[in-house]
């Protein structure tokens, strides 16, 4: 077992806490992939404002959070072919989908929104299922 | 008033991230590597996030609007149809191939180095064409 679950668990309930004062505030669903989304395809051209915002917060805070707390690491892979290929599946992905972790995830099962577990359990399987194939057969990652 | 708000939500769903541990992409990948070194942080982190968003879902049926905007979004159709699946499907395999979601890909672009600048950058291309690609779907 991994000893990381209580902050697994104090962080997690901060997002629940930030899509809670999202919904109740300004009635929106807090969704990464549908606000960035939205903002790039300009389907959300009535609240470009609200979307840049949000994304400032999200991409600034972790900053701060460092500032105090210290210690970050990322171990995204250095192979780029990966990376673009993985980029453009997210990208593509989550907004056919209409939704990630996040808004499927977060908000669709807390609804019992029955497209968004089924989303969930898919992109889930399929995780998986990448990694069995990418990681333990090939050994690429 | 409402992008005060945004900002705020932002930020905290960024150190929320942050602090679960969902920007380091090992304990993502260990999450979905079930027959390796399985990491369970991934679960906590989605139920502390779903439980306080449930009683939120519930609190909204018992107030009638949201205090700054006219209504709170509707439940959309709940078919199951060709974009959901298949977009879900292409979702899992790059999240799994990165360890990265949207989300984390942007709470951590301060710290991801040309890395996470990259993935980002593909990322939004691919939300770019989405619409020419879900015309082919219908």
């Amino acid at each position: 077992m991994h000893p990381d679950w209580v902050s697994g668990l104090s962080g997690g309930l901060l997002i629940g806490f930030a899509a809670s004062a999202y919904l109740l505030l300004n009635g929106r669903i807090m969704g990464a992939s549908g606000i960035l989304g939205g903002l790039i395809d300009l389907t959300g051209y009535e609240n470009l404002l609200e979307r840049l915002c949000f994304l400032l917060g999200l991409v600034l805070s972790p900053i701060l959070a460092i500032q105090i707390a210290g210690g970050h690491d990322t171990q995204l892979t250095s192979n780029m072919y990966i990376i673009i290929a993985s980029g453009l599946l997210v990208g593509i992905g989550t907004r056919l989908a209409n939704g990630c972790t996040s808004g499927h995830g977060v908000c669709g099962i807390s609804r019992l929104s029955f497209r968004g577990i089924t989303a969930t359990i898919v992109y889930l399987l399929c995780g998986v299922v990448s990694i069995i194939f990418f990681k333990n057969l090939l050994g690429l990652i | 008033m409402k992008n005060l708000i945004a900002l705020f939500c932002g930020g905290l769903f960024g150190i929320g991230l942050f602090i679960s541990g969902m920007t380091n992409t090992t304990k993502v990948q260990g999450w979905l590597d079930i027959f390796g070194n399985w990491d369970p942080t991934l679960a906590f982190v989605l139920s502390g996030a779903i439980i306080p968003m449930a009683i939120t879902w519930n609190i909204t049926k018992r107030i009638k609007k949201p205090i700054f905007t006219d209504r709170f979004p509707k439940k959309t159709e709940q078919k199951l149809n060709k974009p959901l699946i298949i977009g879900s499907m292409m979702f899992g395999m790059g999240w799994g191939l990165s360890g990265l979601c949207p989300g984390p890909a942007m709470a951590s672009l301060s710290f991801g180095g040309w890395q996470g600048l990259m993935f980002f950058f593909t990322m939004a291309i691919g939300m770019l064409f989405t619409p020419l690609i879900a015309k082919y779907l219908k």
